[in-house]
């Protein structure tokens, strides 16, 4: 039992000596290094997310794993997202004002006027599927994440990054099984979580909640037989998106300082 | 080889597909997704605070560590921070989980390569712990304790009582009630002065066993570079000789403030493993002591006053429309959650548990993904058992500390 391991001490700093909180520091070094092959995207405090082009993906993750001032060596996340859906809300807040508010329990799926597309667009083509991973580094005690969207919506696929974090292995599975999305040399892409001979990606958005079968055992065929549910789908609690100014985030973070402008 | 998915050792539900050469693997497969709830899509369907519940079960040996990533996502997202009691009273917690869950482990493991004695010392332990949750949550293991914003309620005065019965005798209810007199602060803190003594027991039964030195030493070894690779974290991280503990290296919450040290194992076999989750449990006992001493001396609120996110209490809603209207649309609408997405990670037991959270705006996450290092674990056993005998499976699924409510989720 000895303190301390391979990894070096000043990982445990939280401040480098420019003034410059670690994040910024990483920051610093991808608008360095990267600057033309990766979009930032806006994230919280204390994060860094960017935006991979899918082509350029394998080339990325070496390079992120192996360039010394980065040394991602590991991949603790791969995650599939659909963004279907996304700002799509349930019941009309807003716009309902002037009509009255309807009771918000509306059925999955049937054109309801409650659905409230005022936020909310169909995302473009090529921009539903996409694979989140997030990386961090041991050694320098840095985190990042990673998107890429796939370019098909119909066959999304992307490539593997199994060959360069063994880990990703089973996250890709994962994400196939559940999203559909396709991992291009990968080398063993089967579903995981999913029973045998499951039809159809759970987690994507047009997948109903209460799923498409159901099992019972049939006395008569002495087996366990499949049949579609009987379940309603319906919503329980109708997504809302509340624009009003208390989700402001000018209003709910501290003002940096005082500017003399009112406080609404 | 067909192995589980019913079968003591697999821990659960794991069927384990083994091409074997006599006694020797060649290959191992994992079947996994028996005990898959869909955990993840049913948040999506919920307002945040009722999935607070569900992030019990998916560790269920490790209960509040899975709940305190959830909620920290959440308030990260709200931009929000829990009082200092409340955080105290989190991390106090967070060590009695992990002392429960390495306490499940050791039992387990011993249990798995033929060491029976150890797993009824270990329950003994469990059972205070299990009391600790019940005092405060009023369930043993389920609690559902946290909540973004800090804790359900401070910590109770009295604990619950033992009741005189046929199976018991009535000396036997009066010794466990004497601990049981006070407030949990002492009891607990009764608690820290005994575990100690108790950890010396196991490892009296284990640490110089030749049996248990024969069955772990030099099994499933993961190199530094290996663990790396395959996205260790936790115990079996550090067994492998790396100083890597997100209380010390991100801390969050209170853990800069208390006084704890890193194990590291030298090998990176199950053996080191067991060196390192044991020395756990002394510094998570250490932890906890610190926590008592200071939550004794400071008392204060333990939930932020935001009306908008805290439900408002029963006193308030009886001679307060706005309560009640607050009230009624918290438990019915929930909260919204600004428009972001945030990657909380905290040190559970078994390694760095993250909940990635996607929200567009609404009062339910747009997408959840839970991080469960037993799921990272596990696709190494492969890796981990080539060219072990099969019994040795046995021990690497038990150093792995696998359960399958979080990999499967």
């Amino acid at each position: 039992m000895t303190a301390g391991g391979p990894t070096n001490a000043e990982s445990s700093a939280p401040e480098s000596i420019a003034g410059l909180t670690r994040v910024e520091e990483l920051a610093q070094v991808f608008a360095r290094m990267l600057a033309d092959q990766l979009i930032e995207v806006p994230s919280r405090e204390g994060e860094l997310t960017y935006e991979v082009p899918h082509e350029r993906l394998l080339k990325l993750a070496e390079f992120l794993r192996d360039a010394p001032e980065l040394k991602f060596e590991m991949c603790m996340d791969v995650c599939g997202i659909d963004y279907l859906e996304y700002g799509r809300a349930e019941w009309k807040t807003v716009a309902a004002t002037a009509s009255g508010f309807s009771r918000g329990v509306a059925r999955v799926g049937a054109a309801s006027e409650d659905i409230d597309d005022s936020t909310h667009a169909t995302p473009a083509a090529g921009r539903r599927f996409a694979v989140v991973y997030h990386l961090l580094s041991v050694s320098l005690n840095q985190r990042v994440r990673l998107r890429v969207f796939c370019p098909d919506d119909e066959q999304p696929i992307v490539d593997s990054v199994s060959g360069i974090w063994a880990s990703a292995d089973w996250f890709e599975r994962e994400a196939f099984d559940l999203f559909g999305i396709l991992f291009r040399g990968h080398p063993d892409l089967r579903r995981l979580l999913t029973d045998y001979g499951f039809i159809g990606h759970p987690f994507r958005k047009d997948f109903p909640l209460t799923g498409n079968v159901e099992v019972r055992y049939d006395p008569e065929k002495g087996r366990v037989v499949y049949e579609p549910v009987t379940i309603d789908p319906r919503i329980l609690v109708p997504k809302v998106i509340r624009g009003d100014n208390r989700y402001d985030p000018q209003l709910t973070s501290p003002p940096p300082a005082p500017s003399g402008k009112p406080n609404v | 080889m067909n192995f589980g998915p019913q079968h003591p050792a697999a821990h659960g539900v794991l069927r384990l597909v083994l091409e074997m050469d006599g006694e020797v693997i060649r290959k191992a497969d994992p079947h996994i997704g028996l005990l898959h709830r869909g955990t993840e899509k049913l948040a999506e369907s919920k307002p945040f605070n009722q999935s607070i519940g569900y992030m019990d079960r998916l560790d269920y040996v490790s209960m509040l560590c899975n709940e305190h990533a959830y909620v920290l996502a959440i308030e990260k997202l709200l931009r929000i921070e829990p009082p200092l009691r409340a955080q105290y009273i989190r991390v106090m917690f967070d060590e009695i989980t992990r002392i429960l869950n390495h306490l499940m482990w050791l039992g387990a493991h011993g249990l798995d390569i033929g060491a029976m004695t150890v797993f009824l010392f270990c329950f003994r332990e469990r059972e205070d712990l299990m009391d600790c949750y019940e005092a405060v949550s009023g369930t043993r293991m389920h609690a559902t304790y946290y909540r973004p914003g800090g804790v359900y309620r401070d910590l109770p005065d009295a604990m619950p009582q033992y009741q005189y019965n046929d199976w018991r005798s009535k000396k036997d209810v009066d010794r466990l009630n004497a601990r049981r007199s006070g407030g949990l602060l002492d009891f607990i803190e009764d608690f820290t002065r005994r575990f100690p003594k108790c950890v010396d027991e196991y490892e009296t039964l284990l640490t110089d066993n030749r049996i248990w030195k024969q069955r772990t030493v030099n099994i499933g070894v993961v190199s530094p570079e290996r663990a790396l690779q395959l996205g260790f974290s936790g115990p079996m991280l550090r067994g492998s000789g790396f100083e890597w503990d997100l209380r010390k290296k991100r801390p969050y919450e209170v853990y800069d403030r208390v006084d704890f040290d890193i194990p590291v194992g030298v090998g990176g076999d199950c053996y080191a493993r067991y060196l390192v989750r044991v020395e756990e449990l002394r510094q998570s006992n250490r932890i906890i002591e610190q926590c008592v001493k200071w939550l004794r001396e400071n008392p204060g609120p333990v939930m932020i006053e935001d009306r908008k996110i805290r439900p408002p209490r029963r006193e308030e809603m009886k001679g307060d429309m706005e309560s009640l209207i607050h009230h009624f649309k918290l438990m019915t609408e929930g909260y919204s959650v600004p428009e972001g997405e945030i990657y909380a990670a905290v040190e559970a037991p078994k390694g760095e548990l993250g909940v990635y959270l996607v929200s567009d705006g609404a009062n339910k996450p747009y997408r959840l993904k839970v991080r469960a290092p037993g799921f990272a674990h596990l696709s190494s056993l492969d890796e981990m058992v080539r060219g072990h005998m099969l019994a040795d499976v046995v021990a690497v699924i038990g150093t792995q500390d696998i359960v399958f409510g979080e990999v499967d989720r």
